[in-house]
């Protein structure tokens, strides 16, 4: 095994750039690309977050402000939800922390093709750009069709942007879907192909395991959203009926016929149930390695950690249709994507039951990356005991369209990976950059973010199980519900503006400590994964020096009884300790 | 640890232990050539998502769906012919095919001329197959009164569906003459002359799998 050859990487010299542009701008380094990647998907991250706290207000406060009328409401609402999804989450996810960590962990200089991955990130700046386009003033705006974008209401006059609003999302999508797949190719190349000796893949970190299975799931789920794309561009420019059934829209019968709304329903969710886990897995990955590390403990069953994994992708492919019980369907059919989906709970069970093992009597260090992990598996817990009652279809159908569904997805897929986000973010700062993070700013941050979203989210299930719809601009003087449900809305609201007001302490940690935190040194948290064998810090560009790291055991070898330290790296030889 | 674990072996673990070992995981196979085949995957279910929903309308349409040996049928010697062209068209695909798994057997015993004209011939039969389509897409458009948005013959769907997934396919074949194209010239060159030629491969995949969804294609608008 250790003298297998590494045919490429070793015999081809690296072309280091000279210029501040070549170094920086239009970088193939794949450590500079991560980071543009977590600048642009942060920044329009904040315009989300911006646009839910202007929600928030209209919702608590309906009379507040005149001018945020109905169209801007649901055009916030659909731009929310697609930035989180899409140009945040997994953009993030996949592109900053993809691109930065499956080379260092796999013992790579860099990803197969730099040249391809760094257009993988200027292309999906050019899909970020064209999806704020929908805001230039003189087009009608976005489209306010929801996050779903269901046609055929999403190209019908009477919906906002329903002439280039939708066009510029649809647009932006296909671009999306294109700087992925240039950016997926290479993670999954590399993690397949470019491992440095001794890496086997069942030695790899589960981080590197969340972000390949996602990525996967990403190049099969993503063509069923460009397909779509496609086709309701054509409905809407071309005059297609893919979509489009026979319609008298405000008085007049439009020109389609024959078409199926309930198409683009398949494809949608085919693409948007495995979306979920491309969000889910890698944060899986991460808040395993996290545990592991700050808890000071080898992590629970890495095996079954690993197939678990593999068999949540599987299965993702199999229950896209519980997102469309209301549509109107055939029992059976309901019968079995409720089976499929209830059975996705036994993986992720194991999952869950893996952390909760590696905590067990473990020296837990209850550091900002740890609480961060920590608080993911807490609130992956609520959001996923929610999803088995939003996955049998009798308890679906009458809490569809409530706040019950928000609740859900928000602490599943929304709060969960944001909190394993910000956990990798202070647990590879020190290696990205060299500094810490100041820690007291981080539990500021960490308190304020996991109560607020509590505050927020809790309220919210009641609110959906007392019938309180979603989506809706006001909520009137509705007799169904008792007026307790207004003060919810407000405390609600309170709590979004402060915790996204409370964010920019974040931002602020990551500008501050980029010039005053603290000296990292090479392995802050005494680590095993290799991004911490490297001989810079920060990883100069080719990131190992002259000579590949070498792995000789696995990456979770932590308070091994007999060994003079607490952890083992993965470079170290086996029967030697450190 | 991870040693110790590998020890307690049963059948299945030792499938993983081989599949999983390091470095790579498809031994001798060039970091190009499993992109490729990676990017075919993903690109297969875009075809497959096209042709599903081309499938779903049709199945559940109540307007009429044109009879394929007719509306697809060619004039030749004075009567109708059903399915001729398109069947000279699948005909020159296919043996495009072959002249690039030639070009491939070629490119590895490094016969660089041979690899280029056979490459060449390869682009320009995908050339002609191209234009025998945009013949046919005239032939409907002019002819028989198809557009993307209407169809005289009934459901308005086999317009948008043919054009769509045709176009979608020809696009596929375009850049597919372009990247021959230029593979075939940098080889005449010697870009690749300390390589093992692998690219000539590369190219040849991505080709075989434009042909192969071509008989999909075929079978589910021409013979269905």
């Amino acid at each position: 095994m250790a003298t297998a050859e590494i045919p490429y990487q070793e015999t081809a010299p690296l072309h280091h750039p000279k210029t501040w542009i070549g170094k920086y701008v239009f970088s193939q380094d794949h450590k500079v690309i991560a980071v543009q990647y977590g600048i642009t998907a942060i920044a329009v991250g904040l315009v989300a977050l911006f646009l839910s706290d202007l929600m928030r207000i209209q919702i608590a406060y309906p009379e507040f402000m005149d001018w945020f009328v109905e169209d801007y409401y649901y055009q916030a609402i659909t731009m929310h939800g697609m930035i989180m999804v899409i140009y945040l989450l997994t953009a993030f996810l996949l592109g900053a922390f993809g691109n930065f960590t499956v080379p260092l962990m796999c013992g790579a200089r860099d990803m197969v093709f730099p040249f391809v991955n760094m257009l993988s990130y200027w292309v999906y700046l050019i899909s970020v750009i064209i999806l704020l386009l929908g805001y230039i003033p003189g087009l009608g705006g976005p489209t306010g069709a929801g996050w779903t974008l269901y046609p055929p209401q999403t190209i019908t006059e009477g919906t906002p942007g329903a002439d280039w609003g939708i066009m510029t999302m649809l647009a932006s999508l296909a671009v999306f879907i294109v700087a992925f797949t240039m950016g997926g190719l290479n993670y999954i190349t590399t993690i397949l192909q470019a491992r440095t000796r001794g890496m086997s893949l069942m030695r790899m970190p589960l981080t590197v395991w969340g972000i390949f299975v996602a990525t996967f799931l990403g190049l099969l789920a993503f063509p069923a959203l460009f397909v779509s794309a496609i086709m309701m561009i054509l409905d809407l420019k071309i005059g297609t009926s893919f979509f489009m059934p026979a319609i008298v829209s405000m008085g007049q019968t439009l020109a389609h016929d024959g078409g199926q709304p309930l198409l683009f329903q398949h494809l949608f969710w085919f693409f948007g149930h495995p979306e979920v886990y491309i969000v889910a897995l890698p944060a899986f990955g991460v808040v395993s390695d996290l545990i592991s590390v700050h808890a000071r403990k080898n992590i629970f069953g890495y095996r079954l950690m690993v197939w678990a994994l593999v068999f949540i992708g599987i299965l993702s492919f199999i229950v896209w249709a519980h997102h469309m019980f209301v549509a109107g369907m055939h029992p059976y059919f309901g019968f079995f994507f409720a089976t499929t989906t209830l059975i996705i709970a036994v993986p992720t069970a194991i999952k869950v039951y893996n952390w909760v093992l590696t905590l067990w009597k473990a020296n837990i260090k209850l550091t900002v990356p740890m609480l961060y992990a920590l608080s993911f598996v807490l609130t992956f817990i609520m959001g996923g005991i929610t999803g088995l009652f939003l996955g049998n279809v009798i308890i679906d159908v009458p809490l569809s369209d409530t706040y019950f569904v928000v609740a859900h997805f928000h602490m599943v897929m929304g709060v969960s990976p944001i909190l394993a986000i910000f956990g990798g973010i202070y647990h590879w700062y020190p290696k990205l950059t060299g500094r810490m993070l100041n820690d007291t700013i981080g539990k500021w941050h960490f308190w304020i973010t996991f109560l607020g979203t509590y505050i927020i989210y809790f309220p919210m299930h009641y609110l959906g199980f007392i019938g309180v719809p979603r989506r809706y601009y006001e909520n009137f003087d509705s007799s169904f519900y008792p007026a307790s449900a207004q003060l919810l809305n407000e405390v609600i609201t309170w709590t979004a503006l402060f915790v996204g007001v409370a964010q920019l302490l974040y931002i602020g940690n990551l500008v501050h400590s980029y010039f005053y935190g603290k000296p990292a040194g090479d392995n802050p948290w005494g680590a095993n994964s290799l991004e911490w064998c490297t001989p810079d810090t920060p990883p100069s560009h080719g990131n190992w020096g002259d000579k590949l790291p070498t792995v000789h055991r696995w990456a979770y070898d932590y308070s091994v009884p007999g060994s003079d330290k607490d952890f083992i790296p993965q470079t170290v030889p086996q029967g030697q300790s450190s | 640890m991870a040693e110790a674990a590998q020890t307690n072996q049963g059948p299945l673990t030792t499938i993983v232990d081989d599949w999983s070992s390091d470095v790579t995981t498809f031994k001798a196979v060039p970091w190009g050539k499993a992109m490729m085949w990676i990017f075919l995957l993903s690109d297969t279910f875009i075809f497959t998502s096209f042709l599903v929903s081309y499938m779903a309308v049709r199945m559940t349409q109540t307007d009429a769906w044109p009879y394929p040996s007719e509306v697809f049928s060619l004039e030749a010697f004075g009567t109708p012919v059903p399915l001729l062209l398109i069947a000279i068209m699948t005909f020159i695909l296919i043996t495009s095919s072959g002249t690039m798994a030639m070009a491939v057997n070629m490119g590895y015993r490094k016969r660089k001329v041979a690899v280029f004209w056979l490459m060449f011939a390869t682009a320009m039969l995908g050339a002609s197959f191209v234009g025998m389509q945009a013949f046919e897409w005239t032939k409907l458009i002019t002819g028989e009164g198809v557009k993307a948005w209407q169809n005289p013959m009934g459901a308005p769907q086999f317009g948008s569906f043919f054009f769509m997934i045709t176009g979608f396919h020809g696009l596929h074949v375009s850049a597919g003459v372009a990247y021959l194209l230029i593979v075939a010239i940098r080889v005449l060159r010697g870009k690749y002359d300390n390589t093992s030629f692998e690219i000539v491969e590369i190219t040849g995949l991505y080709w075989h799998f434009v042909d192969l969804v071509w008989v999909f294609i075929f079978a589910f608008f021409y013979l269905w």
